[in-house]
């Protein structure tokens, strides 16, 4: 008997350490780049790194102004959401609702594919058939620009997006649908006015973590987007990305340099949106249960 | 006046034949009860009328359904739906207010005039006998009313979109005795105005509301006659034992 109690106690107190880890790791992750990050403000103020107009680590005094960077993140994200968005929920409609059984399992299969091409693929595939299109089309001088990164990010989004919007779709009670068909609905009037009122908390949350992925994303962007640090005017403009632009210059930034430090500080900023982000799709998720 | 003309129905769901050969008239303005324990094909037959079992890809039908003379397939399902109405066994308010779920079917099917709906959705809401528990919290979610009354809701949502029938699919399966006879006095009233259909596991309900009956078994129709004939000497000996409960 004491046996048996002593096996649960062990077990018990395995799986809760395994609990635990991971927190503690997010911490230890979270606590040193802070230490990291945090030095950079000893010699800059941070209105100075967020606002700063011109990033130019390697000048002296090095300039150190995320602001292009930001809004060469944002810009790159915001035309992924706003091409990803209408595709992938279009698509988990058609999945969900649409498509007849095997069409339904391959679109399926072909979705979780696409999920687990790796990033550094996606962009050399853009990188030969993407840029020279956008390049052509616009008549530009180079391809490498914010667009070409969005339409390649929008792809990388659009996994997230679909499964997790068509599992919400998925969820729904069947009766809404025939509730509504029994009122003499149209299919479409069942889907547009009670289905996806119905499912509209999960396909944010979809939303939102398809965001936070392309946010995230560093190979195909960095490949992509022409790595310029500066404002973009437009989306037909090279930009850099905050990711980019951390993993293109760590391996160059001497240790103990501002540099270094601004680069960990980048790595606190990308913390903080992806956390929000992250937090609103969860709030988003919970409000569904 | 006969409603609606059965022929000679049968239903498949893949290989199993779920109903067979049933022939049987609805009059107008009665309550036809349907009983049968389960698997009988009872709300197979129910949803035959209004083509609900369509949705399902392996759903096969032969026979012929007629709404008034005219064959069901051939008017639009749309219009069909609006025309036969169906209140389902549990009680399920759309995700909208409590006004928006009884004028959402109003609005689909293209008025568009505010004071119109508004006048509909009164007007149903007091045929459902929920107007007066519900008329100074229009705004508020449909999913805070009791089970009663979200059933009731339900009732007036169909009734909003103006139907000729009326299908109830086991409507009290999921109430409170009060709230059950709350729903069969409804029912009761409707019939003047409408045809209705009532599928029911519950027999006495069938005894209590309905004009006439039809005993259904493993998806064929046993007997159909007036409630007061059934109920005191059925013809035959399975209805018999259904009724007093022998076996279901």
């Amino acid at each position: 008997m004491n046996m048996r109690k002593l096996k649960e106690f062990i077990i018990e107190k395995l799986i809760l350490l395994s609990g635990l880890a991971s927190i503690f790791f997010v911490i230890l992750i979270f606590l040193f780049l802070m230490k990291e990050g945090l030095a950079l403000f000893n010699t800059i103020k941070v209105s100075a790194f967020l606002l700063g107009k011109s990033w130019y680590p390697i000048s002296e005094p090095p300039l150190l102004g995320i602001l292009p960077l930001i809004l060469g993140s944002l810009l790159v994200t915001a035309g992924a959401t706003v091409i990803s968005i209408p595709i992938g929920v279009g698509a988990a409609i058609y999945i969900a609702e649409i498509a007849p059984g095997a069409l339904k399992e391959i679109l399926k299969g072909g979705i979780e594919l696409l999920a687990a091409i790796p990033s550094v693929v996606l962009g050399f595939v853009g990188m030969v058939t993407l840029v020279p299109l956008v390049k052509n089309v616009f008549h530009l001088p180079t391809g490498l620009t914010a667009l070409s990164g969005s339409i390649m990010l929008a792809f990388m989004a659009m996994p997230t997006i679909v499964s997790i919007a068509e599992d919400a779709l998925y969820s729904i009670p069947k009766n809404y649908k025939e509730g509504a068909l029994a009122l003499g609905a149209t299919h479409w009037q069942a889907i547009h006015r009670v289905m996806l009122p119905a499912a509209s908390s999960g396909i944010l949350a979809a939303i939102m973590l398809g965001i936070g992925r392309v946010i995230g994303e560093t190979m195909a962007v960095m490949m992509i987007t022409g790595n310029a640090a500066v404002i973009p005017q437009s989306i037909l403009v090279p930009v850099r990305t905050l990711t980019a632009t951390v993993a293109a210059e760590m391996g160059e930034a001497v240790v103990g340099s501002e540099h270094y430090f601004a680069l960990f500080a980048i790595g606190i900023v990308l913390f903080i949106i992806s956390f929000i982000i992250n937090v609103t799709a969860d709030l988003f998720l919970h409000k569904r249960q | 006046m006969v409603k609606l003309e059965i022929k000679n129905a049968n239903a498949w769901f893949g290989h199993a034949h779920v109903l067979k050969n049933a022939t049987l008239d609805v009059e107008e303005h009665e309550i036809l009860s349907v009983i049968g324990p389960s698997n009988s094909g009872k709300t197979t037959f129910l949803r035959m009328l209004n083509r609900l079992n369509d949705l399902n890809p392996n759903y096969k039908m032969e026979g012929t359904v007629n709404l008034d003379g005219g064959n069901i397939n051939r008017i639009g399902v749309e219009l069909l739906r609006k025309k036969i109405g169906m209140v389902f066994a549990l009680p399920l308010p759309l995700p909208l207010s409590i006004f928006e779920n009884v004028a959402y079917g109003v609005r689909m099917h293209g008025t568009r005039d505010k004071n119109k709906i508004e006048n509909v959705v009164e007007e149903a809401l007091k045929q459902g006998y929920l107007w007066d528990e519900v008329k100074d919290r229009l705004g508020e979610s449909a999913f805070k009313l009791s089970g009663g009354q979200q059933q009731r809701l339900c009732i007036a949502r169909t009734l909003a979109v103006e139907p000729d029938v009326i299908l109830f699919d086991e409507p009290c399966s999921g109430l409170d005795p009060i709230s059950t006879a709350k729903v069969e006095d409804a029912m009761v009233k409707l019939k003047e105005k409408y045809t209705i259909v009532l599928v029911t596991n519950n027999v006495k309900q069938a005894a209590r509301v309905g004009d006439r009956t039809a005993f259904f078994l493993s998806g064929e129709l046993i007997e159909i006659d007036s409630t007061d004939k059934m109920f005191t000497v059925p013809k035959d000996k399975r209805t018999d034992g259904y009724i007093r409960g022998k076996f279901g």
